[in-house]
């Protein structure tokens, strides 16, 4: 008998093996030795190679945090995550509470706003700049304020005011909208519906009343989960910021979230992967406390009373 | 322990998992004892034929199997670079260079004796950034230039004449924006991207000096960005067009009376609109100014992790010296482009009249190209403050002095031994 248990014991680290494996190798292999590796590159002098010799200690660092323009690119994120996360809360929220008070063709609506959720960002982004913010008088928008007279705006290309913004920030509620609405549905219909008949006997009135009261603390744990995730999509900023405002010259100094500087110091024709690897090691600690605190303050992983 | 069901399949998938890291490498390792193997990249040629024409040429040569590899995608410097730091790269591949840094980590061979019997015959200007310390790092291909495409019937229209200095550019761009026409096309960014350090020499100034100095420490190059800056503001430039400057689409379209173009864009326009164009090189600006005409090349270079230094070496004064006859097809039958040695250019048909010849003309007398020194920090900072002037209407000079110091710090870096 203990014998049979032993060998029992032993096939579950078997297969524990067998299937998590795989996975493990993966994330070592592309994940943590990559990730150690930038460690050390970024204290060295490493133009044009990945096996520099030559040890600089913090200058790299030194280097990117002088950089005005490392510093503009994280004010630059700073301010598109200050919008963007609200933003699209807000509206994926309120398309969700519109949806879920459908009598019919809710099936049709909710599949008509998660539709673009499926569309590449890339595809996206080059649809906004050519054919709907392109600067010409028969761009989509333009054509629209053609009909009110106005002469033709170069979205992409103005910056008093900084009218790209409205093209970047578009793009991505219309792309991620639709995803959110659809956690949002899902928790809107994990609500007891007694609460709310309970609260109508209490007087509550329908509408602003019982959205403030009942609504939103029931969609507590969804609203953490929505958050922390456009946060973290926010610092991915990449795919929309580079097909909409990089040309074969380059990028422009506007609107450069982290990666996309990142992206020209290291991997452009400098190919100085020592400072890229430094600015990749500073957002990866930033990255790190921003997660922690919003861990903290959500209480992510505590059991809901 | 008896063999059972389970322990099999897991031991199968054990072995299929390693069965995957086989030594496939796409490399016929089977036959190299006979003739050598060569991998020889290119990047995608926009023009129809081009990738043919280089598999002939490498089908053509006996030494060796030489693979051509057409890398898509706009990103192939990056690629390249990448590959370079591996020794599953190219062994023989064409570079927007090399850069000084690919030479200095001695990535890349030293090609001097290859061309040292024709080295005098190749377009000094587009070789200058091949050399480095006297030796040559890369062989160019064919010349690349870019100028202004004008529309005569437009001008005549407004009474305009082809600009001859930076002022006469400001004053015909205005007078030629109309209601549906601009006057100028410089790139959507406005200029910064598409005219870079034109504009500098076009005041008389450079980027790098011959002796490794900054060259627009000068309040020339303040004045002549500012000027930039006034296209901007006179609101002459068209901007966010569907397609970038080195498309003629705006231009052909009507979109804009003057645009900024590669010569690649000649035979598209020409077809477009027959005889109702010109070209011109930059317009000179001030009293210390001159046209200026950019050139480069992309030049073939061998990979120094390549397995086979003598075979690529074989191979590519095969292609890029000795067969003149692959070097005229690859830079006229496909693309448009000047051939990389002045004897070829002069037998050129397809060159020697109208604004081909005109294009070819100011590239001899005008053309610069960017210093081998002119390294990607001081490029970046650059590109930054001239978005600046022209868009936020930034000070030229305080915005120069900052690439000034940049560029300073850089060549510092650079003239040290490594």
């Amino acid at each position: 008998m203990p014998s049979a248990s032993r060998r029992r014991r032993r096939h579950h680290a078997l297969w524990f093996w067998v299937f998590t494996g795989p996975f493990v190798a993966g994330l070592v292999l592309f994940t943590y030795v990559p990730l150690g590796w930038s460690v050390f590159l970024s204290f060295h002098d490493a133009h044009n190679t990945v096996t520099p010799s030559h040890f600089t200690g913090l200058a790299n660092y030194r280097q990117i945090l002088g950089d005005p323009a490392f510093r503009s690119s994280l004010a630059t994120f700073a301010v598109f995550t200050a919008f963007i996360v609200p933003a699209t809360y807000a509206l994926s929220l309120a398309l969700a509470l519109a949806v879920n008070r459908l009598r019919f063709a809710r099936a049709f609506f909710r599949s008509v706003f998660f539709l673009p959720t499926a569309c590449s960002y890339v595809v996206a982004a080059l649809i906004w700049k050519m054919s709907l913010f392109n600067g010409v008088r028969f761009g989509l928008a333009n054509t629209v304020l053609g009909w009110f007279g106005a002469e033709p705006v170069a979205w992409l290309s103005t910056t008093h005011p900084p009218w790209y913004w409205l093209v970047i920030v578009t793009v991505r509620l219309w792309l991620q909208t639709g995803f959110y609405m659809i956690l949002f549905l899902a928790g809107l219909q994990r609500i007891p519906a007694r609460l709310y008949e309970a609260a109508a006997l209490d007087g509550a009135r329908p509408g602003w009343q019982t959205f403030r009261h009942i609504t939103f603390p029931a969609l507590r744990s969804t609203s953490v989960a929505v958050v922390l995730l456009l946060v973290i999509n926010a610092f991915q900023a990449f795919d929309e910021f580079f097909n909409l405002l990089s040309n074969a010259q380059g990028y422009p100094p506007y609107a450069r979230p982290p990666l996309v500087h990142l992206y020209y110091t290291a991997l452009g024709q400098g190919q100085d992967l020592g400072l890229g690897s430094a600015g990749a090691v500073v957002l990866a600690l930033i990255i790190a406390v921003v997660t922690v605190v919003q861990g903290r303050w959500f209480g992510l992983g505590r059991k809901e009373e | 322990m008896p063999i059972n069901r389970r322990g099999l399949l897991t031991a199968g998938a054990s072995m299929a998992l390693l069965a995957g890291c086989g030594s496939n490498t796409g490399r016929n390792e089977g036959s190299s004892a006979r003739i050598p193997h060569l991998s020889h990249w290119y990047h995608q040629y926009g023009e129809p034929g081009t990738e043919k024409a280089v598999h002939r040429y490498a089908e053509a040569y006996r030494k060796a199997d030489v693979r051509v590899q057409w890398r898509p995608g706009g990103n192939y410097d990056q690629q390249t670079a990448a590959a370079l730091l591996t020794a599953s790269g190219p062994d023989v591949f064409e570079v927007n260079g090399p850069t000084l840094d690919q030479i200095r980590g001695g990535q890349v061979l030293d090609l001097t004796d290859l061309i040292k019997d024709v080295q005098g015959d190749f377009n000094q200007a587009v070789l200058a950034p091949k050399i480095h310390e006297g030796r040559v790092w890369g062989i160019p291909q064919v010349i690349d230039t870019q100028l202004l495409y004008y529309r005569k019937s437009l001008l005549d229209a407004a009474g305009v004449r082809p600009p001859a200095t930076l002022d006469e550019l400001v004053d015909a761009a205005r007078r030629l924006t109309g209601k549906k026409t601009k006057g100028l096309f410089l790139g959507n960014d406005g200029g910064g991207g598409a005219l870079a350090g034109t504009p500098l020499y076009a005041a008389g100034l450079s980027l790098i000096t011959p002796d490794g100095k900054v060259g627009f420490d000068d309040p020339a190059a303040a004045r002549a960005l500012a000027k930039l800056r006034q296209l901007y503001t006179d609101k002459s430039l068209l901007l966010g067009a569907p397609s970038d400057w080195a498309d003629p689409a705006a231009f052909i379209q009507g979109l804009t009376a003057m645009q900024w173009s590669g010569l690649w864009a000649l035979p598209q326009i020409k077809k477009a609109l027959g005889d109702d164009f010109g070209v011109l090189p930059f317009p000179a600006d001030g009293p210390g100014g001159r046209p200026a005409v950019p050139v480069g090349a992309y030049a073939a270079a061998i990979s120094s992790r390549s397995g086979n230094h003598t075979a690529a070496r074989d191979y590519v004064r095969w292609l890029w010296v000795e067969r003149t006859d692959f070097q005229t097809d690859f830079a006229l039958s496909y693309g448009f482009h000047i051939p990389a040695r002045t004897s070829l250019a002069a037998k050129a048909d397809k060159l020697k009249d109208g604004p081909a010849a005109d294009a070819v003309r100011f590239t001899s007398q005008h053309g610069y190209a960017q210093p081998l020194l002119w390294t990607d920090a001081g490029r970046l900072a650059y590109q930054d403050a001239l978005s600046r002037i022209i868009k936020d209407g930034a000070d030229p000079e305080s915005q120069l002095k900052a690439v000034v110091r940049r560029t300073r710090a850089e060549l510092d870096r650079v003239g040290k031994k490594p």
